[in-house]
């Protein structure tokens, strides 16, 4: 496309009022290379006369726009002119809003600024899609217990294909094993038959959903909407195309073998999922000399919130120990059901069914810490407890004691065995031998072929449960098209699973929808640029491999990196990383941005400080401490970019060797509870930032220059505040050196 | 009768918007009415969320930016559902749009609040501060275009804010206006109301000046809240150091709400948090019933009981008074774990103030059935009607998006059975 520049100037909201627009005009046709009378200035330029204007123009052949008038964070609607390139210059926000109006340094930050944005418009490109050719929309669903099951019949019902894997020979997972179901809804009176039984039916019957049982996973290849996937059945293997991956692998009950201390081990301490066999049969027996049972104790949080087991709760056993008793009561009126608790959780309204239990005499409750189950001799045991409510130890006689045990994901023996090879890897060749030879290796279950390893990341401390970190996008996993739902996730109750499950489902159908329209999926979910590499220039260093956050990228059998476009998200770290700097999008590129920079205006007797903010947090800070009216340092141009990721260090040595004095990225809150959307962005700039101190150092250049803030989004009133006392620290470090040169 | 949408959002709090936004992104055209000026409901209240520590409005902004760059998703705010008709594949609904008094042309530029004679309680700060009858409610609000409460405005006799308005963005002769739609299918999200606290007697609750919500000190801790996020006591703006928190205000108790509200204690441990941050020798007591941190959350609880400056209370707090001298809070209460009564006195109390279905008061127009709380009964719904979050059982954010995105694909079912 031959681009048609078109500069306009919104004179409105005191732009015309703050800055001369007559100089405004000559600097900006300059850099656009178009004569001044050819710049449009609008009183109004968002009114419906300045949109018609703009739209004439467009029709007259105008393809390539620069907008000097507000934030792009405002009037997206009046300014959206599909097809031509449109570049918005924050005039408002970032000049007029934050500078003395009519001073020259309001003046050189405008014109500053439309340069940029005049730059950026003649480097960047209208995005083109890169559609993969042989999509499948078919889904995978890995698990059939309750999860599984809802996102298999969620996504059929839909209308997309459906592949189920099921590693037992049955589906239905745990909650086929149930006798009944905590009741789901108010007035959480009477349990309720699994509602698994039908989900089953349903799912064999479906004629959208094949179902694989009694099969595994032997090893996935490809990306979203190219998966290979190969699946093993009974000793025989096929492999199916796909398009995308729901995890729903469930969990495993906690083993109660590490509960001793609980009575586990003698023939009447069993575990809750014990409880569900024998209830099927229509009588709470013991198991030692089957009789009925009729003094049953119920003790919670067996292994759960226990630093020694599970740090975490389990989510669903109080509730199911209530349903539990209600069995006990149910089966035989005379039988007693005693709980002894920390805390009753039945969060929302299931506390109503906690009522109605509390309010069955044959039900007894008590807070306490279960010290001891010894055996009395009679077939009977004593459950021994302390810190009750009386405040005195108790001991109650029992005659068969139930442990609600927890969950544990299924995912965590692979993370454990993964997390430790990770470990050892670290400490040389010798170790990671002796490691792989010692350590018995997990079934893993996705069995991925990427480079960043075989199956989805876990949480740092979130003891196996899968991806995701966001509490706003619960489906953000790091790992593009594969969704993890129920179990594998967190602690869940089966309606929660059920409904995340559903969540899933509808993720992976957004994602092969996506990827068929060559977009990006969440969280630039509109984005239809990508990276693309010049490779003739790749030294196969794998930075990029190594950084990239999502796995896109793998090697050849010669080590030379390739993309796998329909795991990307967009982000740009393969850009920072990249030192031969070869990685591109149409509308934003290390050349882009760093020609940008070096559109600055730089003059021996002001600073320049160059910000580069992550346009998800910081740009958004910097745009509301604006709308708040605080002044900022007129020496700071701002420039957007996708995440701090995309950081590359070239952009240092083009700042420095302009003259630009200081330099700042502005990102995201990194670490353990980290916000960034793109995992590691602001980390990794940081690291990239660490590198490059020393070489500052080298070259006299004080090091001091650049600073990396991390800042969260609300912190916006704080942002001017740190950003001009770095300033200062510059004004005192004194000019750059290479300013003069 | 505008364009045919495929869904519509009833709510434009973080389910509805999420319900919307994943509606749309699988490619079909949504409408999301939300009764507000504003989307993103409560959480737009919140300091932080728990456990994470993150401020809202950053996933807020994110979805924001979807909503800007997806076609296909009109929103409606300060509008009403008044009428649904019809069955799943077709249903007619009738949308009432308020008069916002302010057109599309508003910029945003605040020039007429300036000149705005009339001042308000601001009720997005629970009436802590004072905003004009020309208003936004804070810096990143969406979308950004000013508002006229219209009970408060003097009306054409004054026009000080039209004068103002150099973009012709006010009309004060605004009538409201009807637009009429047809959906397939239908999301309810209609979120959740504060407990009034002034319903429960012995806790003082709107009565003391220093026993506030824990929404007021969700508004307390904000950086863009009525004391730019320092924690001071309403009666004389003293710096808080010793603070009490009350779970269960309400939740949990025949008289007042008979669930459990989920979220409070989990909002309660990260409050303190808020104050200890501010503060390094501040206390916090928290008197509870059963701590409720289910899951993974209960590694939050571990972190914060470890901090010797917060003390975990089991036990019931019996009644709350307040010293007429220095306005601090006695608080009576029982110490299950001592077996004891104690008196306490503290700078300030948080009352920990359940969720009422904002369905209680006000129903959707439909054939819905709701339990005796106010809460949709979702087995009574039709098939092309899903309610999500808060609107069936007290939830929390994370919660809320999982069923919220749930919801999104049986709605594209409806839109695929009714083809």
């Amino acid at each position: 496309m031959e681009k048609k520049f078109g500069v306009y100037i919104c004179n409105g909201c005191s732009i015309g009022e703050s800055i001369n627009i007559e100089k405004l005009i000559k600097s900006s046709a300059r850099a656009a290379k178009i004569q001044p009378d050819a710049v449009r200035v609008h009183d109004i330029l968002c009114s419906p006369a300045g949109i018609e204007m703009i739209k004439n123009d467009i029709s007259q052949g105008m393809n390539t726009l620069i907008l000097g008038a507000c934030s792009p964070r405002v009037k997206f609607e009046e300014f959206d002119f599909p097809g031509a390139l449109t570049e918005r210059v924050n005039l408002r926000e970032f000049v007029v809003w934050t500078q003395d109006p009519n001073t020259d340094a309001a003046q050189s930050t405008a014109e500053d600024y439309m340069k940029m944005g005049i730059i950026k418009a003649q480097k960047g490109e209208l995005p083109e899609p890169n559609i993969l050719p042989d999509l499948s929309k078919t889904i995978v669903v890995v698990g059939g217990g309750i999860s599984g099951l809802t996102a298999a019949l969620d996504a059929a019902e839909a209308g997309y294909e459906v592949v189920l894997i099921e590693k037992e020979p049955q589906l239905g997972g745990w909650a086929a094993k149930l006798y009944k179901e905590v009741p789901r809804e108010f007035p959480y009176e009477k349990l309720i038959e699994p509602i698994v039984i039908n989900k089953i039916k349903e799912v064999e019957a479906h004629p959208n959903i094949r179902v694989y049982k009694s099969s595994t996973i032997e090893k996935t290849d490809g990306q979203p909407g190219l998966f290979d996937v190969t699946i093993r059945t009974n000793g025989t293997s096929e492999t199916i195309k796909a398009g995308v991956f729901i995890m729903t692998a469930g969990w495993q009950p906690y083993d109660a073998s590490k509960l001793v201390h609980l009575g586990y081990g003698m023939p009447d301490v069993i575990t809750n999922v014990q409880m569900e066999e024998i209830a099927k049969s229509g009588k709470i027996t013991r198991p030692s000399d089957g009789k009925e049972a009729k003094k049953v104790a119920f003790i919670q949080c067996a292994g759960s919130r226990d630093p020694e087991h599970l740090p975490y709760c389990s989510s669903f056993c109080c509730a199911t120990s209530l349903k539990q008793a209600k069995y006990v009561r149910e089966l035989n009126s005379e039988a007693v059901a005693m709980i002894f608790y920390k805390d009753i959780r039945t969060p929302g309204q299931t506390e109503i069914f906690y009522k109605n239990m509390q309010n069955d005499p044959g039900v007894l409750l008590t807070k306490a810490d279960v010290t001891k189950i010894s055996d009395i001799g009679n077939g009977n045991m004593f459950v021994e407890a302390e810190n009750t409510l009386l405040g005195e130890k108790i001991k109650v006689e029992a005659d068969l004691v139930v442990l609600a045990v927890g969950i544990v994901p299924a995912t965590r023996a692979s993370q454990e065995y993964l997390d430790g090879l990770t470990e050892v890897t670290t400490k040389g060749d010798d170790a990671k031998n002796a490691y792989l030879e010692s350590t018995p290796k997990p079934e893993f279950i996705l069995n991925l072929g990427y480079r960043q390893g075989p199956e989805i990341p876990s949480l740092e401390g979130a003891y196996g449960f899968a991806d995701s970190n966001f509490i706003c996008f619960q489906y953000e996993t790091r790992r593009t098209g594969i969704y993890a739902a129920g179990c594998v996730r967190q602690p869940m109750t089966m309606s929660e699973a059920a409904s995340d499950a559903a969540g899933a489902a509808l993720k992976a159908i957004q994602c092969v929808e996506h990827v068929s329209k060559g977009i990006a999926v969440h969280p630039r979910a509109w984005d239809a640029t990508f990276p693309d590499p010049m490779m003739i220039r790749c030294t196969s260093c794998k930075r990029c491999t190594e950084e990239c956050p999502f796995g896109a990228i793998d090697e050849d059998e010669k080590g030379t990196p390739f993309y796998r476009i329909n795991r990307c998200r967009r982000c740009g770290t393969c850009m920072g990383a990249c030192p031969e700097r070869i990685v591109s999008f149409k509308d934003f590129s290390v050349d882009l941005v760093g020609s940008m920079i070096r559109g600055i205006e730089v003059s021996e007797d002001e600073f320049r400080i160059v910000v580069l903010a992550c346009e998800n947090d910081s740009y958004p800070a910097l745009d509301s401490a604006a709308i708040k009216r605080i002044k900022i340092n007129s020496s700071v141009r701002i420039i957007p970019v996708r995440c701090l990721g995309a950081t590359n260090l070239v952009w240092v040595s083009d700042a420095f060797s302009k003259g630009i004095d200081g330099l700042i990225l502005l990102g995201c809150k990194y670490g353990e509870n980290y916000q960034c959307h793109f995992v590691k962005g602001s980390e990794l700039a940081n690291y990239r930032f660490s590198k490059v101190k020393e070489t500052l150092d080298k070259l006299q250049l004080e090091s001091d220059r650049c600073q990396l803030m991390q800042v969260a989004i609300n912190e916006y009133d704080k942002l001017p505040q740190m950003i001009n006392d770095f300033v200062e620290r510059i004004e005192e470090i004194g000019p750059n050196p290479f300013k003069d040169l | 009768m505008i364009d045919n949408k495929k869904v519509l959002v009833i709510g434009g709090g973080f389910s509805g918007i999420t319900a919307a936004l994943e509606t749309a992104e699988a490619g079909f055209d949504v409408a999301l009415v939300e009764k507000t000026p504003f989307l993103g409901g409560r959480v737009t209240q919140l300091n932080k969320y728990f456990p994470k520590l993150c401020p809202p409005n950053c996933g807020l902004e994110i979805n924001f930016k979807r909503i800007k760059n997806i076609a296909g998703i009109s929103i409606f705010t300060n509008a009403e559902v008044e009428k649904i008709l019809g069955h799943e594949g077709s249903y007619d609904v009738a949308i009432k749009i308020n008069p916002r008094f302010v057109n599309d042309r508003c910029v945003g530029c605040n020039a007429c609040n300036e000149v705005c004679p009339v001042e308000i309680p601001n009720e997005f700060n629970f009436g802590m501060d004072k905003t004009k009858a020309i208003y936004i409610t804070h810096h990143q609000a969406f979308p950004f275009k000013y508002v006229i409460d219209g009970k408060n405005c003097k009306g054409p006799s004054c026009a000080k804010c039209v004068e103002a308005c150099k973009y012709n963005a006010i009309d004060l002769n605004m009538k409201h206006e009807i637009v009429n739609i047809n959906v397939s299918s239908i999301i309810l999200a209609t979120g959740w109301d504060l407990y009034d606290v002034s319903k429960i007697d012995n806790l003082g609750g709107g009565k003391i000046d220093n026993v506030i919500t824990n929404m007021m000190m969700e508004r307390l801790a904000s950086p863009d809240g009525p004391t730019s996020g320092k924690i001071l006591r309403p009666s004389d703006n003293k710096p808080v150091q010793n603070i009490a928190f009350v779970q269960c205000a309400g939740s949990r108790d025949e008289n007042h709400l008979p669930y459990c509200s989920y979220i409070c204690c989990m909002a309660s441990i990260k409050q303190a948090t808020y104050l200890r941050e501010q503060s390094p020798d501040s206390t916090v007591r928290i008197f509870y019933i059963d701590l409720r941190t289910p899951g993974r959350y209960e590694q939050f609880y571990w972190t914060v009981k470890d901090d010797p400056k917060v003390t975990f209370t089991k036990g019931k707090v019996a009644h709350i008074a307040e010293d007429p001298e220095t306005k601090d809070v006695i608080v009576e209460a029982e110490d299950i774990s001592l077996g004891k009564k104690t008196k306490e006195r503290f700078d300030m109390v948080v009352l920990a103030a359940g969720m009422v279905p904002s369905t209680k008061t006000s129903k959707i127009p439909g054939d819905i059935t709701y339990t005796s709380d106010g809460f949709v009964l979702p087995s009574s719904l039709e098939k092309g009607i899903y309610a999500v979050g808060s609107v069936k059982s007290p939830v929390d954010v994370s919660r809320s998006v999982q069923d919220a995105t749930g919801a999104a694909i049986k709605s594209i079912q409806s839109v695929r059975r009714s083809k």
